[in-house]
């Protein structure tokens, strides 16, 4: 009939039905899947916010705790909260440079063999569990020198390290190449061309990547639990000496057979989480505009 | 007819190229040279990119390299400033001189190699910076402050881009039209003052205004600078260029393929008398 000698018959379906049913089941348990993601979340959050919000005041962050108290009193974390800032500033002034510097090196400078090398060396840190990282810190520094601050901010700049060091070398190596070839073709040194039009093409992603670091190890409990957790309920800022967290002031709350405790935890879980929740969309809104940046300059 | 196209209509008269490219040649041994290149072999890792390429570049000609893609032409435009020092397992043997000084040697700097032959690519590379500072930046670099204003609108002139930027010089460089980005980037390479231009297809990018815009300032300005560029456009190369060298792709035994040039005269004879059969295959459109 047809001129290609095709007949309706051949073009015609097999099994049709069939394969409609296999494709709307398959559909619909990849769409509960993702349904089931976004439901944890949404419990987690839902749970911590239902039993936090209620002791979540202004104390929370202003007032000291009260060890042995008796009666209604008013009392915060206050101890935990500065500590916390201290920690995570420290350890973010400890690994952003080297991070950034490390990326640098190795998209800019490393060669092919290296770069792959320490790439992956960057990875298996990063994949290092926060405890063995608690332990190593421990072994290294809290043995001779005892708990301080400073050697809870160095684990925790070893967790933020590889993150920096990636999410910079990600955003270094979408500059374009043609870019760099601008700069050194006018006989512009190549740690200039870097320096002044590299890094600059980069500043949003390094930004976003710091961000999304900093709103991972603010959470971490475990390397804190070696190297600085022997704090009193003074608040200090001195990272000389063991500075009191958030998470490992709830791990110790949630021990206690207080429930005023329990409700201070729930409260200061509700902070941390609402911080990680902000931070991370903060650094996307950051990267997806930084990225939009560097597509349209090419 | 817009008001841009008569501009431009008005401002190119092809005749004047005619005239300058028909200008009788001195005897070659007479003419300065800026490159002697001798026995050139580049390649990348174990592949074979270019053989053998012996040849002289004079000063103040308009040099054009022409042949199919894949000959190794850019590979060798980018030997002649170092650029492929950038690319890992790159590896090149033979000489280049320039103005007589090997400047292929362990201990030549290749930044500034490139500091005297400036480079414009195929796709316009402007900074994502203002279009004063594309070409400002350079300079300040280099440590040539002195009458900064000047320098920049003369290098915008020269390359013929004053007139229509210089009302919004603190205008984003990627604001402007694809033509204008790469007059932008010869401004900036002819800025710094460099004694030779290298051009890796500067117009493949561009519509054919643009291009007779370039081609037209090439012309211009090949009394102070010598020119080398990389074309696709057999008709460009006949238009521009004094000296042209054809390049083409040779095979081996066990399939390898790498480029060889095969011929270099005066763009005339090039176009009118090749004496090799390759290169009137391919000036006349036989091949590639």
């Amino acid at each position: 009939m047809s001129s290609h000698g095709i007949s309706p018959a051949e073009l015609r379906a097999v099994n049709l039905p069939r394969r409609k049913a296999v494709n709307r089941l398959m559909e619909g348990l990849a769409t509960v899947a993702a349904l089931i993601a976004v439901t944890i979340l949404g419990i987690v959050i839902w749970s911590v916010a239902k039993r936090g919000a209620g002791a979540l005041d202004l104390n929370l962050v202003t007032r000291a705790p009260v060890p042995f108290a008796f009666g209604p009193v008013k009392q915060g974390l206050a101890n935990a909260f500065a500590g916390s800032l201290v920690l995570v500033g420290l350890a973010t002034l400890m690994a952003l440079p080297i991070g950034i510097l490390v990326a640098v090196y190795l998209t800019e400078f490393a060669p092919p063999s290296i770069r792959n090398v320490v790439s992956l060396a960057l990875d298996v840190l990063n994949g290092v569990p926060a405890i063995v990282i608690g332990i190593f810190v421990f072994g290294l520094i809290v043995i001779a020198h005892g708990q301080s601050g400073y050697a809870g901010a160095f684990a925790l700049a070893c967790l933020m390290l590889p993150l920096v060091a990636r999410s910079t070398m990600e955003v270094l190596l979408l500059v374009p190449s043609s870019l760099r070839e601008a700069s050194l073709a006018l006989g512009v040194p190549r740690w200039r061309t870097t320096l002044s039009i590299v890094l600059p093409q980069t500043v949003g992603g390094i930004v976003t990547g710091t961000v999304l670091a900093v709103a991972r190890i603010a959470g971490e409990t475990a390397p804190l639990l070696f190297v600085s957790s022997l704090a009193g309920t003074k608040t200090s800022w001195d990272p000389g000496h063991a500075l009191q967290s958030i998470p490992v002031a709830i791990f110790e709350l949630s021990e206690s057979p207080d429930p005023q405790d329990h409700a201070r935890a729930w409260a200061a879980a509700l902070v941390l989480l609402l911080f990680i929740l902000f931070a991370s969309l903060g650094g996307r809104w950051l990267a997806t505009r930084s990225r939009r940046r560097l597509s349209t300059s090419r | 007819m817009t008001k841009e196209n008569l501009d431009v209509s008005t401002t190119i008269e092809p005749n004047v190229r005619v005239e300058t490219r028909r200008q009788p040649m001195p005897p070659r041994e007479r003419l300065e040279r800026i490159f002697n290149i001798e026995d050139l072999d580049a390649s990348y890792g174990s592949k074979p990119a270019l053989k053998g390429v012996t040849m002289e570049i004079y000063k103040n000609f308009v040099t054009a390299i022409i042949g199919p893609s894949g000959c190794g032409k850019s590979t060798y435009i980018r030997c002649l400033n170092r650029m492929n020092d950038l690319i890992p397992g790159f590896t090149q043997t033979g000489t280049i001189r320039y103005h007589g000084q090997d400047i292929c040697s362990g201990d030549v700097d290749p930044v500034a190699v490139r500091r005297h032959i400036g480079m414009v690519f195929q796709r316009p590379n402007p900074f994502p910076k203002s279009i004063y500072d594309n070409v400002a930046w350079g300079l300040k670099v280099l440590g040539l402050r002195d009458g900064m204003d000047e320098r920049v609108e003369s290098a915008l002139t020269q390359a013929a881009l004053w007139d229509e930027v210089k009302d919004r010089l603190k205008a984003s460089a990627l604001s402007l039209s694809g033509g204008q980005q790469q007059r932008l980037c010869i401004a900036r390479a002819i800025a710094v003052e460099p004694d030779v231009v290298l051009m890796d297809e500067p117009a493949s990018a561009l519509d054919p205004i643009a291009t007779q815009a370039i081609e037209q300032l090439m012309n211009e300005l090949k009394s102070e600078y010598t020119f080398v560029i990389v074309t696709h456009n057999m008709q460009q190369a006949a238009r521009v260029a004094d000296m042209t060298a054809f390049f083409s792709i040779s095979r081996g035994d066990e399939g390898q393929r790498w480029g060889e040039l095969i011929e270099y005269d005066a763009t005339q004879k090039i176009f009118t008398a090749p004496s090799d059969n390759r290169t009137e295959d391919y000036v006349t459109g036989r091949f590639g």
